[in-house]
């Protein structure tokens, strides 16, 4: 067991599937997300009912769909709708479990950025934009966000708020009234990161392997650390054969990291 | 009356410089072959709005056809960026305004409904409302509570293709359905490409399935193989070989001219193009059927 050696795809992709719970009616994205829900619906959670923003419920891909609006979410699926019926009925009216995002930059309070770096008027580096971020974030009943663990990426504040986490911290967000919660974890390369009291992201747990000091060396802001530091479950040999074997199996999303 | 024409002849008579035009599908069923025949005939200063630009309008921004981009997601999807389009803001060539998804779609569904604005609740995010004028917030008046409101989207043509219509313009899609039906209606004047034209009773067979009224449709075009390398569920597949190949060519403007003038000035038309993508591409776009269950609308 401690001989297996993975990708730090990996170790996002199978920290991410276990946040699901089964049931779930997940918002999902292309890429890891898209292999994270896969995952968890072979394992845990048989029942996770996949939503894309293309407008598919419940699909069920029998290949690997590079872009979030492949034929392969359609064929097979539950039903599929407009883009505005997906926005509306679905996501707003508070029929979504679960986003995923990521982002540019996630600031301490899990606002992301997906828009620009620098001045929006004159951007440094232009970014895809929202897409469906603004909403997913505020409104799907939890929040993850899959991403690196590298300094650049985890600003104190971001240079531009696409999508809300706690704003300027939790009783903000409480004050907006939004009906999701927000992100209620940041899964990393390192370790995990979650909202405290204020809505701070902490470190709550440490991938096996993976130290404190990696985590704050690469948070631009002054990492709390949780009382009750844990460390995640080592990766199974069943978690890996799954998404080497089944979903991903000439490696296009999970060759990333050592 | 049929409407039936050829593309040249529909884009000749229904855009125009200046005009703001809605190219239509997401992911699903994009209209590259509209986007190619506009470059060819050298239109400019358009304003080009969907709510993923995608690869058709980093072609048409990259062969000067537009002044102006409105999306909500650019990016190559699955791929990254869409470096053209990119390239052209970060250096203050190309003007643009922009929406998350929900608010572009809610733009279309004002103007496809009639609606001087369309109400959404609060994301709180903030900065893309301090950015867009467009966004306003009013009091909801039975509530007191805020919402946010965008204004309809009013494109002078939408551009939409299907996978069945007949000469009328009754159109049938299925598969993504993204925002087709709000842009045919939010339009001034609708282009209608098609993978096969049909006789009105195939469409009187199954009526749930027409998304467009021929009577809003200004022209009918039969154009097989039109979304390349989009795609047309059923039909055949999206090609993303092309979608990561494009990564690389639009890296290099030189590469981006060099690709226009053999895959759009170097063809007369989709026919054409298509015959030039040869085997190789033909066949690795091939789907095998799944055809539905047929429902039974029954004899009254």
């Amino acid at each position: 067991m401690n001989d297996i050696t993975y990708t730090s795809s990996e170790l996002l992709t199978i920290n991410a599937a276990r946040l699901l719970r089964d049931g779930d009616v997940v918002f999902v994205g292309v890429g890891l997300p898209n292999l994270a829900c896969n995952l968890a619906r072979r394992t845990h959670a048989p029942n996770l009912v996949m939503i894309y923003e293309a407008g598919v419920i419940g699909a069920q891909p029998a290949r690997l769909p590079l872009s979030i609006g492949d034929p392969t979410l359609v064929s097979g699926a539950l039903s599929v709708c407009s883009m505005y019926d997906i926005f509306a009925f679905y996501l707003q009216r508070g029929n979504v479990d679960v986003g995923f995002l990521g982002g540019a930059q996630i600031d301490r309070f899990g606002n992301i950025n997906a828009t620009t770096i620098g001045d929006y008027y004159h951007p440094k580096v232009r970014l895809p934009g929202s897409g469906g971020s603004m909403e997913i974030a505020a409104w799907a009943n939890r929040c993850y966000i899959i991403t690196p663990h590298q300094k650049r990426r985890f600003p104190e504040k971001v240079d531009f708020r696409t999508s809300a986490g706690f704003l300027g911290g939790r009783a903000e967000r409480e004050a907006a009234h939004l009906r999701g919660a927000g992100p209620l974890a940041v899964v990393t390369n390192l370790g995990i990161m979650e909202p405290d009291e204020n809505g701070e992201l902490i470190l709550t747990a440490l991938h096996p392997g993976a130290t404190v000091e990696q985590a704050r060396e690469n948070t631009g802001w002054e990492l709390k650390v949780a009382s009750n530091l844990k460390t995640t479950s080592p990766l199974t040999t069943e978690e890996l054969n799954i998404l080497r074997n089944d979903l991903d199996p000439d490696g296009i999303y999970l060759k990333g990291g050592e | 009356m049929s409407k039936l024409q050829t593309l040249s002849e529909a884009i000749e008579k229904n855009v125009f410089d200046g005009d703001h035009v809605y190219a239509a599908g997401f992911t699903h069923l994009i209209p590259f072959a509209a986007g190619h025949e506009i470059i060819r005939q050298g239109r400019r200063n358009l304003t080009l709005s969907r709510a993923t630009p995608d690869l058709i309008y980093d072609q048409m921004v990259a062969a000067g056809s537009a002044k102006k981009v409105i999306f909500s997601y650019m990016g190559n999807p699955g791929v990254g960026s869409l470096r053209y389009v990119r390239s052209e803001i970060e250096a203050g060539r190309l003007e643009w305004e922009e929406y998350s998804h929900f608010s572009m779609i809610s733009r279309l569904q004002a103007g496809a409904t009639g609606l001087p604005f369309m109400p959404m609740n609060p994301t709180a995010a903030g900065d893309l409302e301090k950015v867009n004028p467009n966004y306003r917030k009013v009091i909801d008046p039975y509530t007191k509570g805020e919402v946010v409101v965008v204004p309809p989207l009013k494109p002078d043509v939408a551009i939409v293709h299907v996978q069945r219509a007949d000469a009328e313009g009754n159109a049938q899609i299925w598969g993504i359905i993204g925002e087709q039906k709000e842009a045919a209606f939010a339009a001034e004047r609708v282009i209608l490409t098609a993978e096969e034209i049909v006789d009105e009773a195939i469409i009187r067979s199954d009526p749930n399935r027409t998304i467009i009224p021929g009577f809003i449709v200004d022209a009918v075009c039969h154009v097989p193989y039109c979304a390349h390398p989009s795609y047309t569920q059923g039909y055949y597949d999206r090609d993303n070989a092309f979608y990561l190949a494009w990564d690389e060519i639009s890296k290099t403007p030189q590469a981006v001219k060099d690709y226009l003038d053999e895959w759009v000035f170097g063809v007369a038309d989709r026919a054409e193009y298509w015959q030039k993508l040869g085997d190789e591409v033909h066949n690795r776009l091939k789907v095998a059927s799944r055809p539905s269950a047929t429902v039974d609308y029954g004899y009254y």
